[in-house]
């Protein structure tokens, strides 16, 4: 159980700087995600709190104890990475054990004991005694969770361990992270993705991470629902939030309002807004319509059920005038 | 049609194999010689033959028998063995300076590296004996092990760095996160990782280191301290005015065996290392 501040966190590669004074607090036991389009600085700022990476300025506080010059393996981390780096040498059993016959003071049957647990959790005890080129993908990526877990750490880190996997097995092991969570409540866990989705289903707070600071920190729904920044809106939320500006943002005393599909509606005439379909998209469950109306982007209407419009109709459409975010000239919500 | 065109295939396949044959012939001929040599005996050897006529081990039984022959074997086994372990210590640890961790001129160290080793021997002689005299081991094998590392080092440093580069960088921070010392990474991770190219680079030093000729002769003085391939040269028949070929081809025989042994049991490793390092597997 471990609490991890960062105060202003710094880091340049060279002349380039990466992170540009990140101020954050992870809480005991919190499901912390890091998200971001790639080449926000998620990656390095999880590296910096492993220990892999060196502050160039700023300070790190695991428990309020400043650890920036600690060594990973005495911050009592565990890493999970995407490309699983497993010891392709060592069977499955030998390199959950790597670590702990590393350290000083295990006996061998306390060391398989943890082992055995370990791949009970993740179901691969009957993996032990093979190779990592004898398994499919997502049974190393359990094995490389199974290798974490065995450490018993203080925290968990996760970076993007589901982007090698296919899209199915990627939902089925984001479930098992998320009892993963559950089943260790007391262990603190950083996860690092550049897919919302990911970030929306598993985090209890979000970061949200733009070229080297904080945009803004919150529970899934605190972005949803109050994004703080055209950039966040933007970003959280599948499809994406509708951005209309011009005269029909002015009428709302904005430069820009967002809105997103599913809190437009369709009506037969007389609705605030009007355009052309230009695509439709049938997903069963629910469908999308993308309209041209002037914007930069073709505004997406999400509907209940399937749909039946055709490309060339011209439709009338009616925002739930609640849920419509204003934004000034800055990016900023105004509220 | 169908007619030419198999007279034309039968063309293409009978001259591929006439190059193969010819091949075969032109690399193998002169150990087939020397085997051949070996067995004959007497004014027999001067008598040109293809194949084995007689056959007679009083050849090996002399070289083994006289002088310092098996001493020298022995010398050569071990310089050679030495040679291999020293330089892939040294090779192993530079090569994880140089492929992981970053310092400045680290580029321009490699380069120097390769530039040492585009020196001829001849022009490095005078220096390196100067040197083996001040350390106090001129005619002891160590002048030998210290002369043939160093040469042998550049190639073995290149080889184990490219390897080394191409290693995944995330396999080597999940044995940090582990709490692996670099020593540990190094010998535990990396090494077994590394297999096929320390059998290659290993195997090459040690027929480097015994086949040498020239440091050998320079740097040694007596019969006891010489290595093979000198005292196969020195190798005096009865008079001043004989050269004893027999003797001569057989000592050559023994000496070719432990490295064709060698060869022939990493064969498959020596395939795969020459190869990875190109291509990611």
């Amino acid at each position: 159980m471990a609490s991890i501040e960062l105060r202003n966190i710094r880091k340049a590669f060279g002349a380039v700087e990466v992170i540009k004074g990140v101020d954050l607090e992870v809480r005991k036991g919190e499901f912390m995600v890091f998200v971001g389009p790639s080449g926000c600085g998620k990656s390095t700022l999880l590296r910096l709190i492993s220990g892999l990476e060196d502050i160039t300025s700023g300070e790190m506080l695991f428990d309020g104890k400043v650890v920036n010059a600690l060594a990973p393996s005495k911050r009592g981390i565990a890493m999970v990475f995407q490309s699983y780096a497993l010891y392709p040498h060592m069977t499955v059993y030998e390199n959950m054990a790597f670590g702990l016959t590393l350290e000083k003071g295990h006996a061998k049957e306390e060391i398989q004991q943890r082992v055995e647990r370990a791949a009970d959790m993740l179901q691969i005890r009957q993996y032990l005694d093979r190779l990592p080129k004898q398994l499919s993908g997502g049974q190393r990526q359990r094995v490389a969770i199974g290798r974490a877990i065995t450490r018993d750490p203080k925290v968990f880190l996760f970076d993007e361990p589901l982007s090698n996997l296919d899209a199915a097995l990627r939902v089925a092991t984001r479930i098992e992270i998320a009892k993963l969570h559950e089943s260790m409540d007391h262990v603190t866990m950083i996860y690092v993705t550049h897919d919302q989705v990911e970030a929306m289903t598993l985090a209890d707070r979000i970061c949200v991470l733009r070229d080297g600071l904080v945009e803004q920190v919150g529970t899934p729904m605190e972005l949803y629902e109050n994004p703080n920044s055209v950039f966040v809106a933007g970003f959280i939320g599948s499809p994406k939030m509708n951005f209309i500006s011009g005269d029909k943002a002015k009428a709302y005393n904005a430069e820009t309002v967002g809105i997103r599909g599913e809190h437009i509606t369709i009506v037969p005439d007389g609705g605030k807004w009007s355009g052309t379909v230009i695509h439709t998209e049938n997903l069963g469950a629910d469908s999308y319509v993308y309209l041209e109306m002037g914007t930069e982007e073709p505004v997406v209407v999400r509907l209940d059920g399937a749909n039946d419009y055709k490309s060339g109709d011209t439709v009338h459409i009616a925002p739930m005038e609640d849920k419509i975010h204003r934004f000034d000239g800055a990016g900023k919500p105004i509220r | 049609m169908g007619a030419t065109f198999d007279l034309w295939k039968i063309t293409k396949t009978t001259l591929f194999y006439a190059l193969v044959v010819v091949i075969v012939v032109v690399s193998v001929f002169p150990f087939y010689y020397a085997i051949l040599t070996s067995f004959k005996q007497g004014t027999d050897i001067f008598r040109i033959t293809y194949w084995p006529v007689s056959f007679s081990l009083e050849n090996y039984q002399s070289v083994l028998s006289q002088g310092s022959f098996p001493r020298n074997l022995l010398n050569s086994i071990f310089i050679a063995s030495v040679t291999v372990i020293l330089a892939l210590f040294l090779a192993v640890t530079a090569a994880f300076a140089l492929s992981r961790v970053r310092f400045r001129g680290r580029g321009f160290l490699l380069m120097v590296i390769l530039g040492v080793s585009m020196f001829p021997q001849i022009a490095v002689l005078s220096g390196l004996f100067e040197l083996i005299r001040a350390l106090g081991i001129y005619n002891t094998p160590w002048a030998l092990v210290f002369s043939y590392t160093i040469f042998t080092l550049p190639f073995t440093v290149w080889v184990l760095t490219t390897f080394m580069r191409d290693l995944p960088i995330e396999i080597e921070e999940a044995a940090i996160v582990d709490g692996a010392s670099p020593w540990v990474i190094i010998t535990k991770v990396f090494m077994p990782l590394m297999w096929p190219a320390l059998v290659t680079t290993g195997l090459l030093a040690f027929i480097g280191a015994w086949n040498e000729f020239l440091f050998a002769l320079t740097f040694t003085s007596s019969n006891d301290t010489r290595t093979v391939p000198v005292a196969i040269a020195l190798l005096s028949g009865g008079s001043q005015y004989e050269i004893p070929w027999g003797i001569i081809m057989a000592a050559s025989v023994i000496v070719t065996v432990p490295l064709v042994a060698l060869v022939l049991i990493f064969q498959r490793k020596i395939v795969s290392g020459l190869t990875a390092g190109g291509v990611k597997g």
